[in-house]
């Protein structure tokens, strides 16, 4: 007999670091315990994306979605919901918990509106089938497109169906997927030709890649076989970093269903088809994320980049024909395969189609991972999905495609995202990261962060990426410090464009984004931290000063006391001061003054 | 587990599909609220429970979901349960045993008839909004 409920237990990294393993294991215990275990069934699943309110656990048939779970509840949640059919209230999702008012809670997943404008092509299976198992994922339509492939499409008419659908690559420069493989499959320069996926993820606060890997791996493996069919390809290889050990062993469970069911291996399926996939670890740097330099990492050599052309889609790997997509564009092709190029096609706009996954962090009230069709703007994502700013601040920026784009502003906030707007604004769609900042993050702190990640990142094979990066970041150090001068804004501008224009790869020519789409957007600031030495965010430390005003102050103490190097002095009843000298600007006195004395310039 | 060939791998499709469809909410129309609180499980609400699963499954039914929920207030008339059906009044029935649940899903569910002996009532809602 069937079960009669099932238990989602959300297996992404950010939960099972918050102990949802625990979670999973004391749930199977409970249920044991109480005869139930053949009734229902506990399932670990991908991320279903709310990482904000992790560890999450959704109860079918009733739906009820259970929030920041700790392990100690399993007990309660089997014994309230699953013997007494009572939904266990605190646990349940309330949207307006923080607003402190008794309110009807909308208890299923279809209520919240985290999920009510999102469109799930790539993470169709996350958060809904147990990874771990080939089967769920096949009774998910899993391999109909690759059955489809190999016995009713020729390799032209799958290239045709790429095209018909418009898909562009994830990873970030959105080049048509369907030339990529075109040119693999027409290549003559050798028959041994490669498949591989760049799951080398390394933006900051970017995880779409991983959580897809998580939650679905079949799905990429059932797309790089369809590649391997189409462009004549018998290896694949998934690049992908070491530190994804949940997604590593994951891809290694599918790797190995894979084989065993025949859909891997020789002669898929009893066709005349035969190909493999193995792993490879990237230890980490972030210029493995570029193609050549990942290709080069993958023969063994240190990862540095080549300059292109030639283009990997001919002498790639081992000089060989290479097709080299992303995790998030694999993901999407099992689909267009199945449902036609026509249908993805229908989704998103002109020049953009399908859907895009973003890491949604910062400022924002629901940081997750979310799927949203091209064209939505960025106001829905921020304040429809991302429930806007945390504290009820004011929206400042949005930074798109991590150390490689640019912010997008207040003002542009209802422009449709896709690949040529946000070019336009001087950003790029990036591989998804989204990083929302609010009225206290100051821009030049920003452009700071990420120049200091790439300067740290840069191979050193190039002088316009190695030099140019270094001496970028020097300028905005001296200008947070409050030794800037007004050439320095034409300085940078010129350093970014020597960058822009000859650097070896993208890593270096897209370095200076963060800089010029700062420069660009909020150069009053810049100018403020210039002439005023003045930054009003009070994010560089080595412009503000904590000022007591003798006026206000009553001589209580507490900020002496608070103060963790001694700076403040004064007699009790008595006007204190600070020492400018001694003071670290942590501003602990100012938030520990009663009475506003302190003021922050 | 042996390499499949094509024509097995669709037919373990079509099973896994079967059973990973209780899963989905989408297109489940038809509803079927069993009261579990102490007093319905007491009467035997579990075994009216598994009956209409094991019917569902039999009649391989895939747009009936089966929802538990807590104590509906009829402590005397246990096991109670509602249905609702598209097109049909929502009822509540009374005294569901393994084999009232069985007649419940061949008459009211298949058949679209009420199973009249055992009709309770009308949920209150349905009274507040006739009014």
């Amino acid at each position: 007999m069937g079960y009669r409920s099932y238990i989602l237990v959300c297996g992404g990294t950010g939960c099972e670091s918050s102990r949802a393993d625990l979670i999973y294991q004391n749930l199977r215990k409970e249920l044991e315990k109480q005869g139930l275990h053949e009734q229902v069934q506990v399932i670990k699943t991908g991320c279903f994306g709310f990482c904000e309110q992790g560890p999450i656990v959704k109860i079918l048939p009733e739906n009820s979605f259970y929030v920041q779970v700790k392990p100690e509840d399993a007990q309660e949640l089997i014994a309230e919901h699953i013997v007494k059919g009572r939904q266990v209230e605190r646990l349940l999702y309330n949207p307006e918990k923080d607003k402190n008012r008794a309110v009807t809670i909308k208890p299923s997943s279809e209520g919240i509106g985290f999920y009510q404008k999102q469109y799930r092509i790539v993470l169709r299976n996350c958060g809904f089938i147990d990874p771990e198992k080939i089967e769920e994922y096949i009774a998910r339509d899993g391999y109909v497109a690759l059955e489809k492939a190999l016995f009713s499409m020729t390799p032209d008419q799958v290239i045709e169906e790429l095209k018909i659908s418009g898909l562009r690559g994830r990873g970030g420069a959105g080049f048509p997927t369907w030339m990529k493989w075109n040119f693999t499959k027409q290549a003559t320069t050798s028959t041994t030709k490669y498949i591989v996926c760049n799951a080398d993820e390394g933006d900051p606060g970017a995880y779409m890649d991983r959580s897809t890997l998580e939650g679905d791996p079949h799905s990429v493996l059932e797309a790089m076989t369809i590649a391997g069919y189409t462009v004549g390809a018998q290896m694949g290889y998934i690049y992908i970093r070491a530190e994804y050990p949940l997604a590593i062993e994951r891809l290694k469970i599918a790797i190995k269903q894979a084989k065993e069911f025949g859909l891997l291996g020789e002669k898929i399926l009893g066709s005349d088809f035969s190909f493999d996939i193995e792993l490879r670890y990237g230890a980490g740097a972030f210029v493995c994320g570029e193609e050549t330099a990942l290709l080069t990492s993958l023969e063994g050599n240190r990862g540095t980049p080549k300059p292109r052309p030639p283009f990997p889609a001919t002498n790639g790997l081992w000089n060989k024909p290479t097709v080299i997509n992303n995790v998030e564009t694999y993901a999407n092709i099992p689909m267009i395969i199945m449902k036609g190029g026509a249908w993805f096609s229908s989704i998103g706009t002109a020049t953009s189609k399908g859907t895009k996954v973003f890491a949604l962090t910062g400022k924002i009230k629901n940081s997750g991972l979310i799927e949203v069709p091209m064209g939505i703007t960025l106001r829905e994502i921020v304040f429809d999905i991302g429930g806007g700013i945390i504290g009820g601040k004011k929206f400042k920026a949005a930074q798109s495609g991590g150390p490689s784009g640019g912010v997008i502003t207040a003002d542009v906030l209802d422009t449709p995202i896709d690949y040529e707007n946000l070019q336009k604004l001087g950003s790029i769609m990036g591989s998804g990261g989204l990083i929302v900042m609010d009225e206290d993050d100051c821009m030049i702190d920003i452009a700071k962060y990420y120049l200091d990640f790439t300067v740290d990142e840069s191979c050193g094979k190039c002088a316009p990426c190695r030099i140019g990066g270094k001496q970028l970041f020097g300028l905005l150090d001296k200008i947070a410090k409050g030794n800037g001068e007004m050439e320095d804004i034409q300085k940078m501008k010129d350093i970014s464009l020597a960058m822009q224009k000859a650097s070896l790869c993208q890593l270096g020519g897209t370095a200076p984004n963060p800089v010029m789409s700062t420069l660009k957007y909020f150069e009053s600031e810049y100018l403020d931290h210039i002439q005023n030495k003045h930054c009003e965010s009070g994010k560089c430390k080595d412009l503000l000063k904590f000022i007591i005003n003798p006026e206000k102050c009553i001589g209580c103490t507490v900020c002496a006391r608070k103060c963790p190097v001694n700076a403040i002095s004064g007699e009790k009843k008595q006007p204190h001061l600070i020492d400018q000298a001694k003071c670290i600007k942590c501003g602990e006195c100012y938030q520990a003054c009663k009475f506003q004395a302190i003021t922050r310039k | 587990m042996a390499k499949v060939t094509l024509e097995e791998l669709r037919k373990l499709r079509e099973n896994k599909k079967n059973e990973i469809h209780k899963r989905e909410l989408e297109g489940k129309e038809i509803e079927i609220i069993v009261g579990m609180g102490t007093c319905g499980i007491a009467a035997g609400a579990k075994d009216a429970l598994d009956a209409f699963l094991g019917q569902i499954d039999a009649n391989g039914l895939k747009n009936v979901i089966v929802k538990q929920t807590g104590c509906m207030g009829f402590c005397n008339y246990e096991p109670t349960i509602e249905v609702r059906v598209p097109g049909m009044p929502a009822t509540i029935y009374n005294r569901v045993n393994a084999e009232v649940a069985r007649r419940i899903v061949a008459e009211h569910i298949i058949d679209k008839k009420l199973v009249s002996e055992y009709v309770f009532d009308k949920p209150s809602i349905d009274i507040i909004n006739q009014k």
